[in-house]
Formats: structure tokens, C-alpha cells, sequence
């Protein structure tokens, strides 16, 4: 179910800039994600698409501007307290937890709903054992919703690249995020797996109502999935809109192919 | 052909979750245990065969267990959470040292304050337990360079408290209650009114504990907690990023993983040893519980016990066949075989299987449920 108020902000991005030494990686980028949307961050590599996202989530702490989430406004948080925001994350390279079985990986993203502590869970009985139940419960709804029911008993560092980025994506979904962001979710993959992922996205989308920010290299992938496109080149913005008006800016086609010296 | 699941069928998530979900685990579990608690004391008391003597309780199975209570203790640091730590030697004499001083009482004079803080001595039990909490506040504390370094740098750091309490409960008499030599003897083991002396009860008290805290052990593993370490372990920026905090798992790890050797370290000095030196729990011991979690098998409760058997049961076997082939070794020899096999298994396992013989175990466990097909 799309959000009804589909206006209504949920990520503002003001004037954020991020340098590491002399390498300005992000000149005073704004943009905003409104709830309920699919937005896709595109550009070149080395474009700064990727630190956006650590800086979205507390990985990079921005040297200005000031980021805005679900109404409060902050400049340096840490991950887990974004975690704890609802901001949930997926990366290019798959991080997932490779001694550990997909199942496991999955219920580890409940950890922040875990509301028994030590001693219960030492115990292991009554309200422990049920919350631990309660939580498999939820877990295998997105087992099935991902359909990776017969390997939820395999380690994922056994997993095939394809299988391992659904895995990465339930992790994320078992946070239940109010924002999901997906770095890449398609690098890597053939035609199908592509398929199926952006079906994956729209479905959480619609099913949970999850507002997405997506950073993609395929341009027909982006172009069919999102709402709005922002476009990024050596750390700036240069583009942003629907995907229609995006496809037709000069300086998106000039940062993508080059302009004549 | 006995070993197949088929048919079991799982209707709820909690018999999914169970630790042995296979009926036949359950079943080797049930015997095992009725082994351990049962027919075990009834042949030492009746001093039936291999119990002729008390050598098997006293020199094997009383060290098997409290050892791979240390190991378990040592596994959930370094095999669960992947803090690499040398000193569970220290943090075994911390509870056993603690334990000493609880039982004897406490006496510690505060003369520029006027006062003096006196504990009156405490049962046996207490001080077991409470030795246990102490070990756990010093691995908190030893813990928290873990937020700040990695690896070898942590492997080093722990060596450091190694070190320390080596010299410290060398060197301070306040902790040896001023004896002389510098050496304990442990208190009478009074448990309400119940006093262990006889091998098989000592056997019996280690072998409760060790199995309640197996299980209690299991249970954090298998729990959120548990994934939270090995999280941690697997990939610590990942893991912060679905709001795990690294303070608070590596912490924990820390502080339950010293608890527990805290407990073995006081069950060794004073069901096992009796009157023993700092030497008991030099870091020879540390190394030899990292020996044991990495053949027996990093993150396994199960690989820590067959950890602990094997290093104990190796340098026996290797004084014990060669005399029975009319070929007996030197006490040298077998020292020096020990430390080649020792040596080799664990390159060989780092290399080839880094979860130890728990790994070879299960995966021996899925070719004989297909067997005698292949898959």
C-alpha cells in the first residue's frame, strides 16, 4: 500500500558537503525523499553517489549542511543510531554475515525489536522463548516473501552472489526501515536476477509501504523503478526530477558522454 | 541407515529451534547424559572397569570438564565474537585467586579513612559464583580495548593482563593470605552442609555445573545475543549498521565469556587442584584453551568439549600405546610428539577446516543421514 500522502518529506538532504583531504567527494548536495517513493540516485563512478548514502546513514559525518529525517534534523550521528531511526541499508559489495546461516542473518536484523535482555535470553523460557518465536514468525513472512525458502538453513558464504543480495535485502526488510537504502542492489547480476530484484522493490514498495533510495548503473532499471531521479557528478547535483526530465537534461547526457573541449 | 530424519516433521518454529532437532541426537544426548550422571558414579563407586582405580575420574574426566568449561568460555569469546584473547589463563586465576579470598574472608585495611572493608568468609558456592563476577568485571575491563583495536593488536593487549595477574597474584601476598610459599589451599567444599571430598563427588559437583552452564550457554548463542557477536565477528560494520552496538556486544562477550572461565578457574583451584601457585594458570594454560577452541571448533559449544578432549586425552594416548606395542617413549619424546601433532593439527585445521572437528562432525552427520548414497 502506497502512503496516501505521497507529499509529505521524509529525508531532506541540505547543503551537505563531505571532503577527505583534498578530495571534495560532496559539494553542498540537497535533495529530498518524500514517504512512499522510489528514489534513485544515479550518476558516473566516482560521483559521490555512494558516500550520499554513508553520509545518509552515519557512516561519514557531513563537514556542513544538515540532514533531516522523519521531522528532527541532525549533522553527526552514529550508524546504529540511524539504525534505530528506521534507516536501513543493503551495500554494493554484499555485507552480510558469512559464518552465519541465511536464517540467522535475517533474525539478526530483528535485533533492534529484541526486547528481552541477557538474562532472559540465557533462560531461554516463557516471554524469552516467545519472543524468540515471534520474531522467526515475522522473519520467515519475508523468507517467504523472498523466496528463499530452502536455503534458509545454509550459511550464506555457501550462497550464490544473486541468492546473497536477496539474503543482504530480508536483512534490511526484517528491520522494518521507514527508509530502505539499496546501494546498487543490481551490480553484478544477469538479466532474470535483475528481474526479480526490481520486482523484490516494487513489492516492498507496495506491500510495506517502505519509502526507498535506491543508487543503480542500469539506466533502464532506474528509469522504469523510481519516481525521482537525482543525478550526481564530482560531488554535485546536477540533475533531479522525474525520470522523463532527467533523460532529457543537457548536463546529465553531457556528464554521461562527455562533452566536446 | 539409522541415522534419517525422515518422518519428523517439524509443526512449530520452537521445535525447529530446538539444539537438537534430529531425534536421534536427542536420543546419543539422553544416553550420553545418563552415562555422565549415572553409570559413571555407579562403576567408580562400585569400582567396576576402566574405574578400578580413581585414575580416570582424577586424571581425566575431572580436568575434561572443567577444562571445556574454560573453553566454552574461551569459544564464545574467540569463536563467537572473533576477540582474539590470550589471557583466559588470567581470567581463570581472577575467579580462582577471587573465589580464595571470598571463602577466607576478606579483609582489606582503609587506614587513611578510618575504617576498613571486612567480608566475613562465605560458603563455597558464593564464592565460586562471585569469583566468576570478578573475572567477568576484569574481562569488561580488558575488553575495552576491543573497541578500539582488532586482531593481533587485541591478542596483544589481553597478553598484557596475562602478564599482569601472573605478577600479581605472584608477587602481592595480600592474595595468597601471606603464606609464605605462595602457594593456597583451597577451603573445605561445603555445599550446605554436603561436603565433597570423594573423587566421584568432586566428578559429580563439576559435571553439574558444567552442564547447566553448557546449556545456559547454548541458549545466549543460539539467541539474539549470540548473533549479535557473531555479527560482530563476521562483519562489524554491517552488524552497526542494523543497530547493533559494538560496545555492548563486544562487552558482553567480555563479560560472560570471563564469567565462565572466571567459574572453571575456581572449580580447577579448588575441586581439582586443591593447594596450587599462580603457575597453575600461567599463559601455557591460555594458549592451551585457544588450542582446544580451534581444534575442537571456533563457535561451537560442542567443539569445546571435544576440544578439551582431545588435548587432554592426545599426550596419555601417546605414553599409553607405545608401551602397549612393547615400544615406550621418553617423557621427552612424548613432550616433543606432543607439540608436532598439536602444532601440525592446528595448521592443518586453520587451513583446511577453521571450525575444527565440530565441522568434520556435522558434515560426517549430512553424508550419514544420505548414506550410503553420496546426495
Amino acid at each position: 500500500m502506497r502512503a496516501p500522502n505521497a507529499n509529505e518529506i521524509l529525508l531532506q538532504v541540505e547543503g551537505v558537503a563531505l571532503a577527505f583531504g583534498g578530495v571534495k567527494a560532496l559539494r553542498d548536495v540537497s535533495f529530498n525523499v518524500k514517504k512512499g517513493e522510489i528514489r534513485a540516485i544515479i550518476g558516473p563512478n566516482g560521483a559521490g553517489k555512494t558516500s550520499m548514502l554513508n553520509v545518509v546513514n552515519g557512516f561519514y559525518h557531513p563537514n556542513h549542511g544538515a540532514i533531516t529525517f522523519k521531522g528532527s534534523t541532525r549533522s553527526k550521528m552514529q550508524p546504529f543510531e540511524a539504525a534505530r531511526g528506521g534507516i536501513a541499508r543493503t551495500f554494493q559489495n554484499v555485507a552480510l554475515f558469512k559464518g552465519m546461516s541465511a536464517l540467522d542473518n535475517i533474525m539478526a536484523g530483528r535485533t533492534l525489536k529484541v526486547r528481552r535482555g541477557l538474562l532472559w535470553q540465557l533462560l531461554r523460557y516463557g516471554p524469552a522463548l516467545a519472543e524468540e518465536i515471534e520474531h522467526r514468525r515475522k522473519v520467515e513472512e519475508i523468507i517467504d516473501f523472498l523466496e528463499i525458502e530452502t536455503i534458509r538453513k545454509v550459511p550464506v558464504g555457501r550462497l550464490p552472489y544473486g541468492l546473497q543480495k536477496r539474503v543482504e535485502l530480508g536483512r534490511a526488510l526484517a528491520m522494518e526501515p521507514d527508509l530502505l537504502l539499496l546501494d546498487e542492489p543490481m551490480a553484478g547480476m544477469n538479466l532474470e536476477e535483475k528481474e526479480d530484484m526490481s520486482r523484490f522493490i516494487i513489492d516492498v514498495n507496495n506491500h510495506y509501504g517502505t519509502t526507498i533510495a535506491l543508487i543503480e548503473h542500469d539506466m533502464a532499471v532506474v528509469m522504469d523503478l523510481s519516481d525521482r531521479v537525482a543525478v550526481l557528478d564530482h560531488g554535485v547535483k546536477i540533475a533531479d526530477g522525474t525520470p522523463d526530465e532527467v533523460k532529457r537534461s543537457q548536463a546529465v547526457i553531457d556528464a554521461y558522454l562527455g562533452v566536446a573541449h | 541407515m539409522l541415522y534419517r530424519e525422515a518422518g519428523q516433521f517439524k509443526a512449530t518454529y520452537a521445535e525447529d529451534m530446538a539444539i537438537f532437532p534430529i531425534r536421534q541426537d536427542r536420543i546419543a544426548l539422553a544416553v550420553l547424559l545418563g552415562i555422565a550422571f549415572i553409570g559413571v558414579p555407579l562403576l567408580a563407586t562400585f569400582r567396576i572397569w576402566p574405574f578400578g582405580t580413581d585414575y580416570l575420574l582424577w586424571a581425566i574426566l575431572l580436568p575434561f570438564l572443567i577444562l571445556a568449561l574454560a573453553a566454552i568460555g574461551t569459544n564464545i569469546l574467540v569463536g563467537y565474537c572473533g576477540q582474539i584473547s590470550l589471557g583466559s589463563g588470567a581470567f581463570m586465576a581472577i575467579g580462582a585467586y577471587s573465589a580464595y579470598k571470598l571463602a577466607t574472608g576478606v579483609h582489606i585495611p582503609l587506614a587513611w579513612l578510618g575504617f576498613a572493608i571486612a567480608i566475613p568468609p562465605l560458603p563455597v558456592l558464593a564464592s565460586i559464583l562471585l569469583g566468576g563476577f570478578m573475572a567477568a568485571g576484569a574481562g569488561i575491563l580488558f575488553g575495552i580495548p576491543s573497541l578500539r583495536i582488532k586482531g593481533l593488536y587485541l591478542a596483544v593487549a589481553t597478553l598484557a593482563a596475562q602478564f599482569f595477574f601472573d605478577w600479581a597474584f605472584l608477587r602481592l601476598p595480600w592474595f595468597t593470605n601471606y603464606a609464605p610459599s605462595g602457594s593456597v589451599n583451597a577451603p573445605e567444599l561445603d555445599f550446605f552442609g554436603m561436603v565433597v571430598r570423594s573423587p566421584v563427588e568432586r566428578y559429580l559437583l563439576c559435571l553439574a555445573v558444567v552442564t547447566v552452564m553448557a546449556v545456559l550457554a547454548k541458549n545466549l548463542v543460539r539467541g539474539n545475543l549470540g548473533r549479535q557477536w557473531m555479527a560482530i565477528r563476521d562483519m562489524d560494520i554491517a552488524a552497526e549498521l542494523i543497530g547493533i552496538r559494538p560496545l555492548y556486544a563486544k562487552l558482553t562477550a567480555f563479560a560472560v565469556s570471563s564469567f565462565i572461565i572466571g567459574v572453571a578457574g575456581a572449580l580447577w583451584a579448588f575441586v581439582y587442584l586443591g593447594s596450587w601457585e599462580p603457575l597453575a594458570f600461567s599463559i601455557d594454560r591460555s594458549l592451551e584453551l585457544l588450542f582446544m577452541v580451534i581444534i575442537g571448533g571456533l563457535g561451537s559449544i560442542m567443539g569445546s568439549f571435544i576440544g578439551a578432549a582431545f588435548i587432554l586425552i592426545v599426550p596419555i594416548m601417546l605414553n599409553v600405546i607405545p608401551t602397549k606395542l612393547g615400544l615406550p617413549l621418553s617423557t621427552q619424546t612424548i613432550t616433543h610428539l606432543q607439540f608436532i601433532i598439536f602444532g601440525s593439527l592446528i595448521c592443518y585445521l586453520l587451513i583446511k577446516e577453521p571450525h575444527g572437528f565440530a565441522r568434520l562432525i556435522s558434515i560426517g552427520k549430512e553424508k550419514l543421514r544420505l548414506w550410503p548414497f553420496p546426495y
